[in-house]
């Protein structure tokens, strides 16, 4: 098949041609670049929808509910022991894409691609695809070919791209930068009240959830979730102090800030048995309306394409520049600096000189 | 990054619930860098077929241990040609009885590794399989 082929396969619904399609833009051969080309203008309709957390939350089996809640509306809230309070029927995404990321042997470059075990319930239904991916060295939480794969998910209609993450634990931040909305999964008994305070991966998400809510201890969790939210999205707060009430004020809320605002809302969810997922999935919604309605998903979108063409500006300066210097004289350096002779810095003037030496 | 993975599918079709040898080859594969896709129990032919599709793989393996594999087998085979998969290499592990092994490389069926194989042997058979697709 010709790379023309591929991407008119590809917005003509066929499902082969884009399986394809994901391959050649996974690896990065000439015929993926020419198709994301052409397949580029037709990008940008899809909500991007990050799923990240620690290993062993429950990230794939939360993102199998989700799509099933969104497939089929009626059975996944059934399925539940909650009801949703109406989900918006109309605003139902119609078609579904996972993409899974899981990590690659840092020894072997190979890997265990495992999320499809979470999302047997997906199978046969032909408006969800399921893809997954390998880290293939990337250590943000996504593989670096994760954004263009979503594109070509994007481009072939699918509305609604679940992203989910390696198993993540504090920095693996990258899913924020490529996802309009990033949940952010939990689970009781994973770290004291210290892990929700730090840096990281908590500041990233639009919407927390707390999986596994039925085990014990899932107060704790949450409340020390909040407790660090309160903190980055201070909200008026009663509580009593040697028995009297005392009050302490949120941060000013002027006109402006209570609609750009967006506090993150704190979710349970059991995933095994569907319950809070059409909560989870209104909150999914409700943070759709909120960029669309403070211009946070223009700016999220030029975020991401910028962040991409730095990228991909540094891959094609660094890769011109490595194949225009002499035979060895990277080598040569790279020996220098090992018997300290030259610095890091000394070496990289001394390549970056050398090379305009030659042009 | 610009690089070519051997992609594996590995399954386990029908009712048996016996994982542990499709779990090691998995890893064997893993270990041999190859990016294994692992499904998990009691898959349907359609299940396989459509998870090799979406996921483009060049190989899938079929664990079975039931007894069934002239019925499953047949069926895989038939549904990833259906879907255009016809260049999908498919292996076979479990218990397979001596009469079949013929049948079943005459469905196209490129190995039979039962208990006991050792993890090069498929590893290389597979390569070969796949690079010589691929050529």
């Amino acid at each position: 098949m010709t790379e023309i082929a591929l991407a008119q396969g590809v917005l003509a619904g066929d499902r082969l041609a884009l399986a394809r399609t994901l391959s050649q833009v996974e690896n990065g051969t000439a015929e993926g670049k020419s198709a994301l080309s052409e397949l580029f203008p037709y990008t940008g309709k899809a909500h991007l929808v990050g799923v990240t957390g620690a290993s062993g939350t429950g990230k794939s089996s939360l993102v199998n509910q989700l799509a099933l809640y969104y497939r089929q509306p009626a059975k996944g809230a059934s399925m539940s022991a909650e009801r949703a309070s109406g989900p918006p029927k109309k605003a139902e995404p119609r078609r579904i894409a996972i993409v899974a990321v899981d990590p690659t042997s840092p020894f072997t470059g190979g890997a265990i691609l495992g999320d499809r075990i979470r999302m047997r319930d997906l199978a046969g239904d032909p408006g969800v695809f399921i893809r997954s991916m390998a880290t293939r060295g990337s250590l943000g939480g996504i593989a670096s070919a994760t954004a263009a794969v979503v594109q070509v998910l994007d481009a072939a209609g699918y509305d609604l791209i679940l992203i989910e993450t390696v198993g993540a634990g504090q920095s693996e931040v990258d899913i924020a930068r490529l996802a309009h909305t990033t949940i952010v999964v939990e689970a009781p008994g994973l770290g004291d009240d210290i892990q929700a305070i730090k840096a990281g991966i908590l500041e990233i998400a639009d919407v927390l959830v707390v999986n596994k809510a039925d085990l014990p201890g899932v107060e704790n969790t949450e409340r020390a979730l909040r407790g660090s939210l309160n903190l980055a999205h201070p909200l008026p707060h009663r509580f009593m102090h040697h028995g009297k009430l005392e009050m302490v004020p949120g941060q000013p809320i002027t006109p402006d800030a209570s609609e750009t605002l967006w506090v993150p809302p704190i979710l349970r969810t059991v995933a095994l048995d569907g319950t809070g997922i059409p909560k989870l999935a209104e909150a999914i919604a409700n943070h759709r309306t909120h960029l669309d309605a403070t211009g946070g998903w223009e700016q999220r979108e030029r975020g991401r394409l910028q962040t991409e063409l730095d990228l991909l500006l540094q891959n094609t300066l660094v890769e011109g520049f490595r194949a225009r210097l002499p035979a060895g004289a990277y080598e040569q350096v790279l020996e220098d600096m090992q018997e300290r002779r030259i610095s890091p810095f000394q070496a990289v003037e001394k390549l970056v000189d050398g090379a305009g030496a030659v042009q | 990054m610009s690089e070519q993975k051997i992609r594996v599918l590995i399954a386990k079709p029908g009712l048996d619930g016996h994982d542990r040898g499709a779990k090691v080859v998995a890893r064997a594969l893993r270990d041999a860098g190859m990016e294994v896709i692992y499904t998990g129990l009691r898959q349907t032919p359609e299940m396989i077929a459509e998870a090799a599709l979406q996921e483009d793989v060049d190989v899938v393996g079929l664990s079975i241990l039931s007894g069934a594999h002239m019925a499953l087998v047949p069926r895989v085979l038939e549904l990833l040609k259906a879907n255009g998969q016809e260049r999908v290499k498919v292996f076979l592990g479990g218990i397979v009885p001596d009469e079949d092994v013929p049948l079943l490389l005459k469905m196209g069926v490129i190995g039979i590794y039962g208990p006991g194989t050792l993890s090069d042997t498929y590893v290389n058979d597979i390569r070969k399989a796949v690079m010589a697709t691929n050529a």
